[in-house]
C-alpha cells in the first residue's frame, strides 16, 4: 500500500448531482485540493452548471460565478481585475469549463484572455462531447467516436482539436494535461499552476461513463487506461518547455482502452489499427518535444 | 467647474474619469472608438485608476464588465450597433446577476447594408434585457447622465445596469461646450461602489446558478421588474441631487419644451429633439401653439408621464428613429399602450424617420406639426423622407 500525499481538506462536499462515476466531479474535487480555499470559480453552461446543485444549494465551498457558454475566460478576466481593484488580489480566479465551452464556443474569449496573459487558471474538463445536452460531438471528440450527432454513417473523421497545443502556441506560462485517475500528478500540476502568475491552462481528461458508455464503477480504471495506452499522455509545458510527467513502462494497447467503452463499438478492427497508429505518431511527436536536444 | 469643448465621446470619457470607474473593458467600433481611446489615455496617464481590459469582442467586453462588477468593482464599457447586438446575451447576464454596469451606446444603424450613421435600432432591440435606457440630446447631458445613472444603477433598491445613448456623429463626434464638474463635487455625489453582495473569498456564494420552475427563477425575475419600477421612481431624486451639486439642469423622464399652452406635441428622442426644438421655436414665432416632449428615459418606461401628456393634449405625434418590423415604431407602440384606458384619449400620429442617418430636416418636422394642428390625414405609420413610396 502506498499512502497518497493529497491534501485532506475537502472544498467540495458530497450531495452533488453528478452522474455516478463522473470524472468531472472528481476533477473538481482534486482541483480545489490543489488551489485551496482562496479560489473563486467561473463556470459556464456545462455539466458543472448543474452538478453544484440548484440555487441556493451548492456542494462547493468557494464562491462560484455562473455565466454564459462562451464567456468563461472573459468573465474570469473581469472578475480578476475587479478583485485586484477591491482588495482581494491574491484570490485565485479559475474558469472551469467543458470541452465544448473551451474548444468550440468559448475558444474566442479564451484566446483573447491567453493573448493578454490574464491572471487566471483555466480548466477544461474534457469529456470529449457535449455531455450536458446529451452526448453530441464537439471539436474535442476523437475521430470514430459514437455520439448522438456522429451516429453510424455520419462518423467523425477529423482529428480531436489539440487544445493544449493551441494554448502552447499562445505562449502562456503554463499548460498541462491532467487525469483524475492519476491524482498525485493532478494535484501537483494544480499546485504548480497556482504558484505561477498569468494564464495557466489545465486540460483534464474527464471520463463520462454516461456518454462513454461503460460501467460507472470503472471510471478510474478507464481513465488509467487512457494514459497507460498513450491515448492521453500526461505532460506539462512551462514557458514553452515540454516535460512528460508520467510515462507507462510498457504501454497498453489502445484497443484495450477503446474496447472498454460502448462509444467506440462502431470501430472495426481496421479502424482500431488506425487509431493505434495515430496514437503512436502523436506519442512520438510528443517524445521529441519532451526530450531535450 | 470648467467649460471645455468636447465631443460626445469625450464627454463620456470625462464622465467615466469623474465616476472613478475601476474596470474598463471595451472593444473598438465606429463611432464609439474614441471613447475607448480617451479612456485608455486617461488610464495610461494615471488620471483614471482602473484596470483596462482590451478584450477581443464586445461579448467579452460585457462578460468582463459583469465579472468585475460581481467582484465589487465599478465597471464601465462602451459600444455601438453591431457590438451591442453581439452583447445581447451578456446584457441579460448583467441584469440577471444584478450588476450595475454602466455602458455608453453610440446609437448607430444595424447592418445590412453596412451603415455607420445614427438611428436607434441597436438600443431599441435591447429594450427587454433589463437595462435602464436613457437617451441624451446634448453632450452636456451625456456627461451628466453617465454620472446620474451610476448613482441610480448602484442604489441598493435598484441594482440594475444602465446604458446611456448618444447619437452617432451628431453627438459622438460633434463638439459642444460642456461644463465638467470638479472631481470633489462628483466624489460627494457618487461615493465608492459598495455592493450589498460581491465575491467574498472562502464563502459558498453563488451568482446565477440554475433554478428550476418550482424554485426561485420567477421570483428573481419579478425582483428585477420591481427594481426597474424603483429606478423610475428614484430618477427624479437622483437628478435633483445632481442639479443641486452642479447647477446643471434636470430633465426628468420626459423633457417637455413649450408645452404649457401647446395644442399639439411631438415626441422624439436623442438629437432629433434638438431639430424639433428649433422647429417648435420657428412655429411659435408664427403663433402656432406647438410643443415638444422629449423621451429621455425609455427603460423603465415612464408610462405615467406619457399618460399625463395624453390627458393634456388631443393630438400627439411620435417620431421614431427605429422600427420594430411588422409593428411600426417602438416608441409609438409603447406610447399607444400607455394611453389605453385614459378618458378622452388623444389621436396619435406615428412617424418613422432618420434611419441609417438619413437627414431629418426642420421642414419635415414643421410639416408633421402642421398636419397635427390641422388634424387631417394623421398616419398610424408613415415613413418620413422615403425616396420610394413605401
Amino acid at each position: 500500500m502506498v499512502k497518497l500525499t493529497l491534501p485532506e481538506a475537502e472544498l467540495m462536499d458530497g450531495g452533488h448531482v453528478a452522474c455516478q462515476g463522473c470524472g468531472a466531479a472528481l476533477a473538481m474535487r482534486l482541483f480545489l485540493k490543489g488551489t485551496g480555499p482562496d479560489t473563486a470559480l467561473v463556470i459556464p453552461a456545462c455539466c458543472w452548471a448543474v452538478i453544484a446543485g440548484p440555487m441556493p444549494t451548492t456542494c462547493l465551498r468557494v464562491p462560484t460565478v455562473f455565466s454564459a457558454f462562451e464567456a468563461t475566460a472573459a468573465v474570469a478576466s473581469g472578475l480578476k481585475a475587479g478583485l485586484r481593484r477591491t482588495g482581494a488580489p491574491k484570490t485565485i480566479v479559475a474558469g472551469f469549463a467543458g470541452d465544448g465551452g473551451t474548444a468550440d464556443i468559448g475558444i474566442q474569449a479564451l484566446s483573447g484572455a491567453a493573448e493578454r496573459n490574464e491572471d487566471m487558471i483555466y480548466v477544461c474538463y474534457d469529456n470529449e462531447a457535449y455531455m450536458n445536452t446529451g452526448v453530441q460531438r464537439s471539436g474535442a471528440t476523437p475521430p470514430g467516436t459514437w455520439t448522438t450527432t456522429t451516429p453510424r454513417g455520419l462518423e467523425k473523421s477529423t482529428p480531436k482539436k489539440d487544445m493544449p497545443g493551441i494554448m502552447v502556441a499562445h505562449k502562456v506560462p503554463y499548460v498541462a494535461t491532467l487525469n483524475p485517475s492519476f491524482p498525485e500528478d493532478f494535484v501537483a500540476k494544480v499546485k504548480k499552476a497556482a504558484s505561477l502568475p498569468g494564464l495557466r491552462y489545465l486540460h483534464v481528461l474527464a471520463d463520462c461513463p454516461t456518454g462513454w458508455k461503460h460501467d460507472p464503477a470503472l471510471m478510474v480504471e478507464v481513465g488509467r487506461l487512457a494514459t497507460m495506452s498513450h491515448f492521453f499522455p500526461l505532460y506539462e509545458v512551462e514557458n514553452g518547455r515540454y516535460r512528460m510527467t508520467w510515462e507507462p513502462g510498457q504501454p497498453a494497447p489502445v484497443a484495450k482502452y477503446l474496447k472498454g467503452q460502448g462509444r467506440y463499438s462502431q470501430l472495426t478492427d481496421a479502424d482500431i489499427v488506425k487509431v493505434q497508429s495515430d496514437v503512436d505518431a502523436r506519442w512520438a511527436a510528443l517524445k521529441k518535444l519532451t526530450t531535450p536536444a | 467647474m470648467t467649460r471645455h469643448l468636447l465631443s460626445g465621446n469625450q464627454a463620456v470619457g470625462e464622465a467615466v474619469r469623474l465616476a472613478r470607474a475601476q474596470v474598463v473593458a471595451a472593444y473598438p467600433i465606429t463611432p464609439q472608438t474614441t471613447i475607448v481611446e480617451h479612456l485608455a489615455e486617461a488610464v495610461g496617464k494615471g488620471d483614471l485608476l482602473a484596470d483596462f481590459i482590451t478584450v477581443e469582442s464586445e461579448h467579452s467586453a460585457m462578460a468582463a464588465s459583469v465579472g468585475a462588477s460581481i467582484a465589487g468593482a465599478r465597471a464601465f464599457t462602451a459600444t455601438s450597433s453591431q457590438g451591442l447586438a453581439l452583447m445581447h446575451e451578456m446584457l441579460h447576464w448583467a441584469s440577471g446577476q444584478r450588476t450595475p454596469v454602466v455602458m455608453a451606446n453610440v446609437n448607430r444603424a444595424l447592418a445590412p447594408p453596412w451603415n455607420i450613421w445614427v438611428d436607434h435600432s441597436d438600443s431599441m432591440a435591447q429594450r427587454d434585457t433589463g437595462w435602464i435606457q436613457v437617451y441624451a440630446e446634448t453632450n452636456q447631458e451625456v456627461l451628466d447622465t453617465i454620472l446620474q445613472v451610476y448613482r441610480l444603477a448602484e442604489d441598493k433598491r435598484v441594482m440594475v445596469p444602465a446604458m446611456v445613448m448618444l447619437d452617432a456623429f451628431s453627438l459622438s463626434h460633434t463638439y459642444m461646450p460642456v461644463d465638467v464638474p470638479e472631481s470633489d463635487v462628483i466624489d460627494r455625489y457618487l461615493p465608492p461602489y459598495s455592493p450589498p453582495q460581491k465575491v467574498l473569498p472562502e464563502t459558498t456564494q453563488l451568482f446565477g446558478s440554475f433554478s428550476p420552475p418550482e424554485l426561485c427563477y420567477m421570483e428573481l425575475r419579478h425582483d428585477l421588474e420591481v427594481a426597474m419600477h424603483q429606478a423610475r421612481i428614484l430618477l427624479p431624486q437622483v437628478e435633483e441631487e445632481y442639479t443641486q451639486l452642479t447647477g446643471h439642469p434636470s430633465f426628468g423622464a420626459v423633457d417637455e419644451y413649450r408645452t404649457d399652452d401647446a395644442e399639439v406635441v411631438l415626441m422624439a428622442m436623442g438629437s432629433l429633439a434638438a431639430t424639433a426644438r428649433d422647429a417648435v421655436d420657428a412655429l411659435r414665432r408664427e403663433g402656432k401653439k406647438v410643443g415638444l416632449a422629449r423621451m429621455r428615459l425609455f427603460r423603465p418606461f415612464p408610462a405615467d408621464a406619457v399618460r399625463s401628456l395624453g390627458e393634456r393634449f388631443h393630438r400627439i405625434a411620435v417620431l421614431d428613429r427605429a422600427v420594430s418590423y411588422g409593428s411600426g415604431g417602438p416608441l409609438a407602440g409603447e406610447v399607444r399602450a400607455a394611453l389605453l384606458g385614459i378618458a378622452d384619449p388623444p389621436v396619435l400620429a406615428a412617424y418613422i424617420a432618420g434611419l441609417g442617418g438619413r437627414e431629418v430636416t426642420q421642414e419635415q418636422i414643421r410639416s408633421i406639426f402642421e398636419r397635427l394642428l390641422s388634424g387631417n390625414g394623421l398616419p398610424s405609420e408613415e415613413w418620413v423622407g422615403l425616396k420610394v413610396e413605401g
